[in-house]
């Protein structure tokens, strides 16, 4: 069953052929099979799935299903899910049973779409391998000694596997592109605002943006269209009335002017990715797109100007996990102070400190205007680039990372060339553009992503040009042999 | 050689809204800890603020009486610190950008009127409070208070003495309850004034300043400052230096207390909160308030002596707050609009002694401005005299009913026959000869004896102006 298409899934569930409490079942038994060595999943949670794929059964059998409705999904931990431990993978949470869901949560289960679990990500989103999880690694379906990338690797790796049909994830700086490149799916990050924030953990409020991870870009839009819409929860929330990202799927790409900055094919890029990267522009090409050159030449202050608001807004955003109210709390604290310490310092990983302090850091009398300020100059700089490029053309293509999925315990020691993982898929969070992710072939047995960037609001058209792709391509359709 | 005094305060007006700043949670005062703080106030993972926007137009009607900038695109920041009371790790606040800007209020000191500056006020959320004593061993957190909306309303160092604060602090008391934007309740906190005091020699810099916090009467807050005035000349005519820190006010003993040092100052680390937008505000938004702004304390003051003819005390007395203007414009206007001083007299003595006697305010009121008028328009056209009508104001008072009401059941209607008037004289002189004779004889004090004679065989009814006028007739033939 797992090799059904979306499509057909809810085809085979509307007509009867098959039940979700089957689906879901399915779905249950390869995780118990599979997760143990992937280590995808920080929670699964069958009773939750197995009620609410009978609930869903129901409403297949009385005509109030809805395209989705009976397939499960995977969320990624850091959506609060009422009941259930959400962890962000890290220990400061591991006790934390969230008693509300996320407006993610709430729409999906508004759907009828079982929830599985929870997926496994790099500790409060931050990194770009999933090794920071507190649960450990989760490792990539396509090769053991690999990482899923991160921070939604889980996300990514349960959709390569078979392990879900569907997940949701998170992108602040390339979360959801990143992984979804290297575990060879179908992700986007829409524009931000598209998709409520609402009980989503926060690592950094302006760039984190929610959107669907799945195999191909026509499952990412029909779930998109169900996470996405307007919530008055969240102030950054963006009315978009009437949007349908499915509706553009089937236009042709005749006419299409695609930019290709130099920028994105320079230094540090893999020769190989790069020649994946390259065909599959051809390929797009070949349907009718013009090829345009553009520039995006403040490209290189992207990385530091994220690495220094990011973690501004995380060290303040993390604030709360205090050991007080909810959390990790240390054993018999002598004091407040001691409370705070201990509590904190056991609580987060290194990773998660490192950002914390670096954060404060920036924001800190005297270092204010050379850091913070600075960054918000750059982020302009950048978020411009990408303005007078859209006057050239209608989307950028180029790598989503410079090479394709690197070994676990690879770049642990090296928080930089960690953070420069994330070079391609960081301007675009800081401009808050919608970005794709779509599987493009492979470099030794890895895959390797393209990276489709549209301007403000332009999700329909990029699901629609990597749909077109796929209708052409059957990257998206491979499987790990172990695990088809 | 003399010393300066300046002072500057700070104000937290809380803002009378329904709910919190950033949640739904009620603000109502007195609820048990911790049942009036939701997820959001609680700082759980994932809660998002959502501005209340009722703050936005009371902000704008303060910045409209102060005369002051108001901030066309305001931005909340956050103050980062932590306390067990502050449940987010930061307080959401204003810094760059406040929603009200530079401003001025007049002040009036024995008679001598003068301009302080108000250098802004922002909108922030409230912190929980601490409870210490109740759990042994422990402390508890009452969040309830958290997200409560302030506006923090900032003074120049404009004040010259303690006397000059007081008159800010009240004068901006008075304001913010004219305008409907904080109920100015000093004991349960919703109106809190904190001091910058400091001392130096004419014409010298600023010296140094310290604060002192949680005073919650004006009278103690004049006597905080007095003493603290005192203490830092002190400390600095003996050669010491003074240390900038808060101090707390010790009411049984009139002295200040070092709190805290602010010697080794706090890096709050401010930066715009990414969670919450702009508050942008409009012309039009601007106007809108402006239609409808209510009258302020000193435009009325003047139109009670212009219009009404009341003297400057009285007007005074009747604008000392808003409710209480409202009553006697309501009395006013329902006695017709004739006799303003007697309205005025009855709501300022009678009314405003008994308020004061059960410990109630204008509001709380048992007689309504309705059933005051109609008693005063019973005196008006002669049906009770004035003496009457302390006794169908008592009985008002104890819940008996309209004036009228109370006439008719009591019988209070006076006596204005004067067929029966002129019977009760002529009985109350048969009855005295004596004293008659002694009136005759030149004393002319003996008239009074009369009129009270003949009110007490009326039992207090009979018209006193009718019954002078035919005593005089009677003894003068």
């Amino acid at each position: 069953m797992h090799n059904l298409t979306i499509k057909q899934m809810s085809e085979k569930l509307h007509a009867g052929e098959i039940t979700s409490v089957q689906l879901t079942q399915h779905y249950l038994d390869r995780i118990a099979k599979y997760d143990g060595e992937l280590n995808a999943y920080v929670t699964v949670t069958p009773e939750l799935a197995m009620e609410m794929a009978k609930q869903a059964d129901e409403r297949l059998q009385n005509g109030t299903a809805e395209l989705l409705t009976g397939i499960p999904v995977a969320h990624k931990d850091i959506f609060c899910t009422d009941g259930v431990k959400t962890s962000c993978s890290s220990k400061m949470l591991d006790n934390f049973i969230a008693p509300y869901d996320a407006h993610v949560v709430t729409q999906l289960k508004k759907v009828g779409m079982p929830i599985l679990g929870k997926t496994n990500m790099d500790e409060f989103a931050m990194g770009s391998s999933s090794e920071s999880s507190y649960y450990g690694p989760t490792r990539n379906p396509w090769d053991h000694q690999a990482v899923p990338g991160g921070s939604s690797g889980g996300a990514a790796a349960v959709i390569a596997a078979g392990l879900a049909p569907m997940a949701t994830g998170t992108d602040t700086g390339g979360s959801i592109r990143q992984p979804a490149a290297f575990c060879g799916i179908t992700g986007i990050k829409p524009t931000y605002g598209t998709v409520s924030r609402f009980g989503i953990v926060a690592y950094a409020s302006s760039f984190d943006q929610a959107g669907p991870m799945t195999r191909s870009a026509e499952e990412a839009a029909w779930l998109l269209n169900a996470m996405a819409g307007f919530d008055e929860r969240d102030s950054t929330s963006l009315q978009r009335d009437g949007a349908d990202y499915a509706a553009e799927l089937n236009q042709p790409l005749n006419g299409l002017k695609v930019g290709v900055p130099a920028e994105y094919f320079g230094e540090g890029l893999d020769p190989q990715v790069e020649k994946v990267v390259r065909d599959a522009i051809a390929e797009i090409q070949k349907q009718g797109a013009e090829i345009v050159e553009v520039s995006l030449p403040n490209k290189d202050l992207a990385v530091p100007s994220y690495y220094v608001l990011a973690p501004a807004e995380a060290s303040s955003n993390l604030s709360r996990f205090d050991g007080v109210r909810f959390g990790h709390r240390c054993e018999k604290p002598k004091d407040l102070q001691d409370l705070y310490t201990r509590s904190r310092a056991e609580g987060f990983g290194a990773e998660v400190k490192r950002r914390i302090m670096v954060g404060a850091y920036a924001l800190s009398a005297g270092f204010y205007d050379a850091y913070y300020l600075k960054a918000q100059k750059l982020r302009r700089m950048v978020r411009d680039d990408f303005t007078r490029a859209f006057e050239q053309c209608d989307v950028i293509m180029g790598p989503v990372a410079p090479t394709p999925a690197f070994n676990i315990g690879e770049k642990t020691d090296d928080p930089t060339s960690m953070y420069l993982a994330d070079l391609y898929t960081i301007p675009v969070n800081l401009a808050g553009l919608p970005g794709l992710s779509v599987p493009a072939g492979f470099v030794n047995n890895r895959p390797v992503g393209l990276h489709i960037v549209g301007p403000y609001f332009s999700e329909a058209k990029l699901l629609n040009i990597a749909h077109q792709y796929q209708q052409a391509t059957d990257w998206h359709k491979q499987m790990p042999a172990q695990y088809q | 050689m003399s010393w300066e005094v300046v002072i500057g305060l700070e104000i937290h007006a809380q803002l009378t809204t329904n709910t919190k700043i950033f949640s739904g949670s009620s603000i109502a005062y007195g609820a048990q800890p911790n049942t009036q703080a939701c997820s959001i106030d609680l700082g759980m993972p994932g809660m998002l603020p959502v501005l209340n926007e009722a703050v936005i137009g009371k902000s704008i009607r303060l910045a409209l009486a102060l005369n002051a900038e108001i901030g066309k695109k305001s931005v909340f920041e956050r103050k980062n610190y932590f306390y067990p009371d502050l449940p987010k790790g930061y307080q959401t606040s204003q810094l760059q950008y406040p929603i009200v800007g530079k401003g001025t209020l007049e002040i009036e000191v024995d008679g001598v009127k003068k301009i302080i500056g108000v250098t802004r006020a922002h909108l922030e959320e409230d912190a929980g409070k601490s409870v210490h004593g109740i759990l042994p061993g422990m402390s508890g957190i009452d969040l309830n208070r958290a997200g409560t909306p302030l506006l923090e309303i900032v003074s120049e160092p404009d004040m010259r003495s303690a006397k000059e604060a007081v008159a800010y602090a009240r004068k901006m008391h008075e304001l913010v309850q004219y305008l409907g934007i904080c109920d100015g309740n000093m004991q349960e906190g919703s109106f809190r004034v904190d001091s910058n005091v400091s001392v130096r020699r004419p014409g010298a810099p600023l010296g140094t300043r310290t604060e002192l916090k949680n005073i919650n009467s004006f009278r103690f807050i004049e006597k905080a400052i007095e003493f603290e005035i005192a203490r830092q000349i002190e400390v600095l005519e003996s050669g010491g230096k003074i240390v900038q820190e808060t101090r707390l006010y010790d009411a049984d003993n009139d002295v200040t207390r070092s709190m805290r040092s602010k010697e080794e100052a706090n890096d709050y680390r401010y930066f715009p909160c990414p969670d919450l937008l702009p508050v942008v505000i409009t012309d039009e938004d601007i106007e809108a308030v402006r239609a409808q702004m209510p009258e302020l304390p000193d435009a009325k003051r003047a139109r009670y002596v212009a219009e009404f003819g009341l003297s400057d005390y009285d007007a005074g007395v009747l604008t000392g707050s808003r409710e209480l203007a409202e009553y006697f414009e309501a009395v006013l206007a329902a006695t017709g609009g004739k006799d303003a001083k007697v309205c005025a007299n009855w709501i300022m003595s009678d009314l405003s002694g008994a308020l004061n006697r059960a410990g109630l305010s204008i509001s709380q009121s048992p007689i309504s401005a309705q059933h005051l008028a109609g008693m005063i328009a019973r005196i008006q056209d002669n049906t009770i005299s004035g003496k009457l009508a302390k006794q169908v104001f008592d009985a008002m008072w104890s819940g008996e009913g309209s004036a009228d009401d109370i006439i008719a059941s009591k019988g209070l209607k006076q006596i204005t026959d004067s067929g029966a008037i002129e019977a009760l004289v002529e009985e109350v002189l048969a009855n005295n000869p004596a004293q008659v004779e002694a009136y005759k004889a030149g004393q002319e004090k003996m008239l009074g004896y009369f009129v009270g004679q003949i009110m007490k065989a009326s039992g207090g009814q009979a018209n006193p102006g009718q019954v002078n006028q035919i005593l005089k007739a009677k003894l003068g033939g």
